[in-house]
């Protein structure tokens, strides 16, 4: 089975914030970091790979600099990892992104199973893997919690609904979205840090994904930022004092005030 | 691309600390930028000396926009009821449909429509379009998204809201796809630009630490995921009259590649914890499923849904689907009570939002002291089990 893995880049959640004062960012020593929920997808795969052998590739959209988590992934268990960067991928929206991810995928001669986080934690979209699916033209299933059976042609899965969830049957090839709750991923190896050191990373352009430019980056993004600012934060505070039941009484009040 | 006009630049600074993507960099007493700029504007806004400029955002128009018009609202519907966000949705499209003066419509797929129609349009539609198909009878990414699609390109609305919920968030982004359109994720607010109508969506990125303004207005239609619980439903009107436009689809266009099995419920659930207007919600301070007892009686108490932060989770006193946060959902109830949790900025951001926070902890210096409406410094252990006492009193007198 190849599985290709879809991995993002993100700055750690904690470390960007707009001063609301001041309207600046402070992000003091921004750590960027596999997306969270795409660590659950690569140790989905590599958990299938070893189940049922193939070969998994982890494949990013990203700056230079996003080699770091292909290796980090390679350390914990992806075979090959594949960068596609250009500056003409800039400004990507979801649109533009999905269109760069399938052609690149098409590149590399396609998979049986594509595996992608739910959504990634700068932009919370959750819409690049379904585009992606559908982009392919294959089926997708998003939210996966547990794949229940696998074999070379079909799989099923539990898909996390706002109710409980669906148990669904799906052929091969498909794309799934994964939430955190699939798995515990690994940490890296000595094998697969060896390995992440020696890793050959192929890299491909605009052009090597034989890429139509107008539908790439900002060009190919429908979407565009008009502004950004800092969220309105909540009145003071009120803190509730006294004895045990002398809170206790105050927040009873409350509560059956609101509820 | 961003130009740097480097006879302006003084240099001072500002749009390095404006990014939030460690994308550019005064070296030499000169702005420079590097790959990791996502073209957002944020130097830009914050340039005091108008040396930064974006090129390229003059979008062509693709086809004549004029011909899609309409606001559409699509009714989410499933195991024989209606998502409440289709109601906010209602109303937060009937304003939009007023000030454009078109028309509100509410798209409705299923395999029975029975008499929800007519309820979608008590809560504001002009116009309801049904599809009533067996196919239907089970959400499908690809039937739904067909369908939803073929009607798009048949009547052009200009503008398709959804909730931002399990089944929005993942067939919408194949319609948006599909229609080669932009879609904006999660908006908590939308508007309508004065000068050109575009439909503007403003959104929580980066985990609710920074608000984004989004307009996709070159291509239609315009299309917006919308958070559950953040806009206002109408009071439903059963006098209101509307149209009911039933349609059909190519039947190999409802075909799907993926086959709903079985459904299983969440047990244990009274109240979903997206829809919830109050959520009691529990952190590693409750040492065990003993104390998430007490969470569960005063959620039941107030009609309330149970959550959890990721430690308790992990420590499996809870299961995952109550966990909020960065790897859990995103809650914005009107209540929030946080009992024994941290409020570590993972947890933070999935429930910052909320109208009003209540926070119990005895640790005075926990940091979701910073984002409480109210403070409680004391042990759940004694304060919860008085509280619930206290509330079923005051009920009983
Ligand atoms: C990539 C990533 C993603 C994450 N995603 C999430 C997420 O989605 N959701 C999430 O919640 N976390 C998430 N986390 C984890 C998060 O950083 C915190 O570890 C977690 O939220 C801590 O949970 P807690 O507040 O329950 O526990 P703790 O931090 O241990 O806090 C327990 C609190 O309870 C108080 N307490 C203890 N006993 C009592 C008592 N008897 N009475 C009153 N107060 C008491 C203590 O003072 C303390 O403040 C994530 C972390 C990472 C790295
Ligand atoms: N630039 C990218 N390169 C590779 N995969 C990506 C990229 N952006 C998003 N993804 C994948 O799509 C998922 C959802 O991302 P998003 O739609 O941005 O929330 C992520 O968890 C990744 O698996």
């Amino acid at each position: 089975m190849k599985i290709i893995v879809c991995i993002k880049q993100v700055p750690d959640a904690k470390d960007v914030r707009l001063d609301p004062k001041t309207n600046t960012l402070s992000r003091e020593g921004v750590q960027s970091i596999i997306n969270p929920y795409d660590r659950h997808a690569l140790e989905e795969a590599v958990r299938l790979k070893e189940k049922h052998g193939g070969t998994v590739i982890v494949l990013t959209m990203g700056p230079p600099q996003a080699a770091e988590i292909l290796r980090e992934s390679v350390s914990c268990g992806a075979d090959e990892a594949v960068l596609v960067s250009d500056r003409a991928f800039a400004g990507a929206d979801t649109l533009a992104t999905t269109y760069t991810l399938s052609q690149a995928i098409k590149k590399i001669g396609g998979a049986d199973l594509i595996l992608c986080g739910k959504q990634a934690i700068d932009g919370d979209t959750a819409q690049v893997g379904p585009g992606l699916a559908v982009r392919m033209d294959i089926p997708y299933v998003t939210c996966i919690r547990r794949i229940v059976e696998a074999s070379d042609k079909a799989f099923v899965v539990e898909r996390l609904m706002d109710d409980g969830y669906d148990e669904v049957e799906v052929t091969l090839p498909a794309l799934f979205t994964v939430v955190k709750e699939i798995n515990e991923p690994r940490l890296p190896s000595l094998k697969g840090k060896m390995k992440a050191k020696k890793l050959a990373i192929t890299t491909l352009t605009a052009a090597d994904i034989d890429a139509d430019t107008a539908q790439l980056g900002l060009k190919g993004s429908p979407t565009w930022v008009v502004k950004v600012f800092a969220p309105q934060l909540k009145g003071d505070r009120t803190m509730i004092e006294g004895t045990v039941q002398e809170q206790v009484d105050q927040l009873a009040e409350k509560l059956m005030e609101w509820c | 691309m961003l130009l740097i006009d480097i006879d302006a630049c003084i240099g001072c600074g500002l749009c390095e600390a404006n990014c939030a993507f460690d994308a550019i960099h005064v070296v030499d007493g000169i702005a420079e930028v590097n790959e990791n700029c996502t073209l957002c504007g944020a130097c830009v806004d914050s340039c005091e000396v108008g040396a930064l400029k974006i090129e390229g955002i003059d979008r062509e128009e693709k086809d004549d926009l004029s011909t899609w018009s309409g606001i559409w609202v699509y009714a989410e519907y499933r195991h024989g009821r209606i998502a409440p966000v289709t109601h906010e949705l209602l109303g937060v499209g009937r304003k939009l449909a007023d000030l454009k003066k078109v028309p509100l419509s509410a798209v409705l797929l299923t395999d029975k429509a029975g008499d929800v129609p007519a309820q979608l349009v008590s809560y504001g539609a002009d116009k309801v379009y049904v599809v009533e198909d067996q196919t239907l009878a089970q959400f499908t990414d690809e039937a739904y998204g067909n369908a939803l699609e073929d009607l798009a390109r048949q009547y052009k609305p200009e503008v398709i809201l959804a909730g931002a919920t399990a089944i929005g968030r993942s067939f919408i982004p194949r319609v948006a796809t599909s229609l080669k359109t932009g879609l904006t994720a999660d908006c908590t607010q939308l508007d309508i630009q004065q000068e050109d109508g575009a439909l503007l969506q403003t959104r929580p990125a980066f985990g609710g630490n920074i608000m984004a303004t989004i307009a996709s207005s070159k291509t239609r239609p315009q299309m917006a995921t919308v958070r559950p619980l953040v806009m206002k439903a109408n009071v439903p009107d059963p006098a209101r009259q509307g149209e009911v436009i039933h349609c059909t689809i190519a039947p190999e266009r409802l075909v799907s590649r993926v086959k709903v099995r079985n459904f299983v419920a969440l047990e244990g659930d009274q109240v979903n914890l997206n829809e919830a207007d109050i959520v009691v919600s529990g952190g590693r301070g409750l040492d065990g499923e003993k104390g998430f007892q007490l969470i569960a009686e005063l959620a039941q108490l107030l009609d309330g849904a149970v959550a959890a932060s990721r430690a308790a989770v992990d420590s499996g006193w809870m299961p995952y689907p109550h966990q909020v946060g960065q790897t859990g959902k995103t809650v914005s109830p009107k209540v929030y009570i946080a009992c024994g949790i941290s409020g570590a900025i993972q947890h933070l951001v999935g429930m910052q939002s909320s109208d009003t926070i209540v926070a119990i902890n005895r640790d005075p210096h926990a940091p979701i002291f910073d984002v409480a409406t109210y403070g409680v410094v004391g042990d759940v252990f004694e304060i919860l089990p008085k509280l619930i006492e206290k509330i079923k009193q005051a009920r009983s007198a």
